[in-house]
């Protein structure tokens, strides 16, 4: 496999493989926190309790967003510059709202009475969900950058805005993606 | 230093063809107008983006925390091994850390003693072993090496020795603190790192040792993936995978290690911080402090040591991996032979790099763990022993009938060869769990990791410096000094450590103040006093390494040719005062492997050099 990469040429970009390094690090962290929460549940005294529905429906925002944003991608690459725009700011507003209401979650954890000392079952909650809510947060800041560039700089479909345009939209897919991964961790762990 | 790197000839290119012709190259832009970077004293020396700069950058600022740390260690040896003596000669440098009695006798306090060996550990470890190794050599040999103008984002670059430099000064800071840095040990285990009160080191000392770390592994992570990402798109034409230099292979698998362990550091830190501040109970729980228990329920400091040691053995090898590729590169060198086994020694790389995942739990199998569990866990970590051996052997191979060059580069390197061997050695005993019991938490283990990672790995470095000073400073080392450095050193670690071997068989615990009022460790006083003495002038001639390293920038033996060892590799190629860029017209294309040597009946062929007709070429 190695071998068969003649000359040293590699096709991809670097700074869109260097995104994938990243995310293959932000992955590990993940990673050790459902390790921990899985070791942890594993030792006993763990409180046992259902998770709040809007976390559920929740998904639905995150999953909308990343559809969006690749419309938006289509729309550029196709040269709609309405579409491009509108689908954009429709992303960032559903990226905005996902953490609100991921906010609404843990409200509705204090609700049932988990707060984040009650027990490790709800910190780690808590913890997994908060972090990676920062990471989505990230997102919609290199989101406010692209939407500059989409409203402040003439429609242009250049390689490097393409290449910009699709760093940003694969770590969108990406926080996407790892919430699908917790939340499909916490229903098969069943907390 | 001028930059050189302006091109014409690349401006015939159009982008397109370029990125045919060398890969993925984003810096030739910047080439047409000069290099906007370098346009004063400031973006040239301090907030540069040339990996050359950087690499110095980060050289330097290793060399200055080594002398911190090593220092550090001397004041907890003289404890350890004059614990009558009066310290107060001390006063003026560790203040109120020193008491003095109405006779004048000067003690140590022993909280201070605990944050000397934490700190000790944690700078050595992370900040010269890690960011001092790595940082340099892989900054300064990747794109060199690979045959590219810079790393892929040299600005990331930049920022990941500025991140590293914050890191140092909020660790730096933590040591005036009024109660006194972190004093929990450098692995840094609950309780005494997530209760605040539990020692004094452990309230704010403790946190400005998290801070700094979370910023270290920032920097670390900037860095890897940069080095990754050069190492896959920026290679030359020519240059495939076979054909790099086992530097490159090793910094680059580091760089993975690095990526995929030290954010489950920053979890683990993460928990541990919440913990000591918002009442959760990852791992606290009801345990007694001062009479009365805890509010924190059923958390488990297990956990944390699952956490740490996951990044924590990995770290073992992000240390001695890049130490590995600069003996195997410069033993090759000097001996005028191709390296032995280059396939097995990258496979040996990829095999140790696998398997240093799955064998953390070895430093816990006295922690009560599953002895079940444990067993899994000795025999992969036995299974290192495989790949590691392999090298042992490749490396004794390329020196067996070489043509040595014994300079104080090859020297080092020769010398890591033997450390190696002998802490590699005792690892096995350690390895396996039944042997553990006794050994475990005694000097058997210190000496165990200071053979094998801390003086093996300085050698390593030693054995950087003084073969690829000349291309850093375009100057030369002075090599009789440094033999005497070699020899002095050689000697000096052995009886600073093998000693600790007898000491560590008998039981005797790490991590204690004074053994003195231990009646079966009474006969050792003199052994620890030998030690000590040791460590001492062991150090000192580290002071003598330091003088001619920086006597010899401005006042060494000045490099004449490009290529003074006559070596095959691609930075001997550029011109002895680089510009950023590197090269001053096109990049060299790469034609064959990377160890050439003694072919065809010619000492050296470089690796530019196109392959005769009919001729073989070893990397494909
Ligand atoms: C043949 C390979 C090796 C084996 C089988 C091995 C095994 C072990 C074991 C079982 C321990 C735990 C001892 C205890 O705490 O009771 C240990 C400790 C340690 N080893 Fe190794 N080791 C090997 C090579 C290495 C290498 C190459 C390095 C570093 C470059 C290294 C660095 C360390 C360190 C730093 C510790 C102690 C950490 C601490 O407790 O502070 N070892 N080793
Ligand atoms: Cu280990």
């Amino acid at each position: 496999m190695l071998a068969n990469e003649r000359q040293g040429r590699n096709k991809i970009h670097p700074q869109k493989f260097a995104l994938w390094a990243a995310c293959a690090s932000i992955m590990m962290m993940f990673a050790a926190f459902t390790s921990a929460y899985i070791v942890r549940q594993a030792a006993g005294n763990w409180l046992e309790f259902r998770l709040p529905d809007i976390f559920f429906y929740n998904t639905a925002t995150i999953l909308l967003s990343s559809l969006a944003l690749q419309g938006a991608y289509q729309a550029f690459k196709a040269g709609k510059a309405a579409w491009y725009k509108g689908l954009m700011v429709l992303t960032f507003f559903l990226g905005l709202a996902f953490v609100v209401l991921q906010y609404e979650g843990w409200q509705a954890l204090t609700r049932i009475g988990v707060f984040l000392q009650t027990n490790p079952s709800g910190s780690f909650i808590y913890v997994i969900s908060g972090v990676h809510a920062a990471h989505v947060l990230g997102g919609v800041g290199a989101l406010v950058v692209a939407m500059m560039h989409a409203f402040l700089l003439p429609f242009k479909a250049t390689p490097r805005r393409k290449l910009r345009f699709e760093l940003v939209l694969t770590y969108w897919h990406f926080v996407g993606f790892l919430w699908l991964y917790l939340l499909g961790f916490f229903v098969l762990t069943g907390s | 230093m001028a930059s050189t790197a302006t091109t014409t000839t690349t401006k015939q290119y159009d982008e397109d063809l370029l990125i045919e012709e060398y890969g993925y190259d984003d810096h030739f832009h910047e080439h047409h107008h000069g290099d906007k970077y370098q346009s004063n004293f400031i973006t040239t020396y301090i907030f540069s983006q040339d990996h050359k700069i950087i690499a110095r950058q980060f050289l330097i600022t290793g060399m200055i925390w080594a002398f911190i740390g090593g220092a550090m260690s001397l004041i907890f040896r003289l404890q350890l091994g004059f614990p009558e003596e009066s310290l107060a000669w001390l006063k003026p440098i560790l203040g109120k850390w020193i008491t003095i009695n109405d006779a004048g006798v000067g003690t140590l306090a022993p909280e201070f003693y605990y944050a000397l060996v934490t700190m000790h550990g944690t700078i050595i470890v992370f900040f010269v072993l890690t960011a001092g190794l790595s940082g340099t050599f892989s900054n300064l040999l990747i794109p060199l090496q690979v045959g590219a103008r810079d790393m892929a984002s040299p600005f990331l670059n930049m920022l990941s020795y500025w991140f590293f430099f914050l890191a140092g000064i909020i660790m730096f800071y933590s040591l005036f603190l009024n109660t006194g840095p972190f004093s929990g040990g450098w692995t840094a285990y609950p309780p005494l790192s997530a209760l605040p009160q539990a020692s004094s080191g452990s309230g704010a000392g403790m946190t400005l040792w998290t801070l700094s770390l979370v910023f270290f592994v920032v920097s670390v992570l900037l860095g890897g993936i940069n080095y990754i990402t050069t190492v896959l798109n920026l290679r030359t034409k020519g240059m495939s995978m076979w054909r790099l230099p086992l530097t490159i292979w090793a910094f680059f698998v580091t760089a993975i290690l690095g990526l995929l362990s030290f954010p489950v550091l920053v979890s683990g830190f993460l928990l541990l911080m919440l913990d000591r501040g918002l009442g959760t109970s990852f791992y606290l729980n009801e345990i007694f402090v001062g009479g009365q228990a805890l509010d924190h329920v059923g958390g488990s400091p297990i956990l944390y040591q699952h956490l740490f040691w996951f990044l924590g053995h990995p770290e073992v090898y992000i240390i001695i991996l890049p130490a590995m590729g600069i003996v195997s590169e410069v033993l090759s060198v000097h001996a005028r032979k191709p390296i032995f086994g280059y396939k097995a020694m990258v496979y040996s790389i990829l095999a140790i790099a696998f398997l240093s995942f799955i064998v953390w739990a070895h430093h816990m199998f006295m922690s009560g763990v599953n002895p079940f569990i444990s067993n899994f866990f000795v025999i992969f970590t036995l299974i290192i022993a495989v790949p590691s051996a392999v090298k042992v052997f490749n490396w004794i191979a390329t020196l067996y009938g070489g043509n040595i060059r014994f300079n104080a580069a090859s020297l080092f390197g020769i010398g890591f060869v033997s450390l190696f061997i002998s802490g590699g050695l005792t690892g096995i005993f350690l390895g396996n769990s039944a042997i553990d019991i006794q050994l475990h938490d005694t000097y058997f283990v210190v000496a165990h990791f200071h053979i094998v990672m801390g003086v093996a790995a300085f050698f390593g470095m030693f054995a950087g410096i003084y073969h690829w000073y000349p291309k850093m400073f375009g100057r030369f080392m002075n090599d009789t000094l440094g033999k005497i450095h070699f020899w002095g050193t050689l000697v000096g670690a052995y009886a600073v450590f093998w000693p600790m071997h007898y000491l560590g068989m008998a039981g005797v615990p790490r991590r204690y103040y004074r053994f003195d009022n231990f009646d079966t460790f009474s006969h050792f006083a003199d052994m620890n006093m030998f030690i000590t003495v040791a460590a001492i002038l062991t150090f000192a001639l580290q002071v003598l390494f330091m003088v001619n390293f920086f006597y010899s920038i401005w006042y060494g033996r000045k490099m004449e040719s490009k290529n003074p060892w006559g070596a095959t590799t691609l930075e001997w190629t550029t011109p002895i005062h680089a510009g950023h860029g590197n090269w001053p017209g096109k990049i060299p294309a790469v034609q064959r492997w990377a160890y050439d040597y003694g072919k065809n009946g010619r000492e050296f062929i470089s690796q530019i050099e196109p392959l005769a007709e009919g001729e073989g070429d070893q990397g494909h």
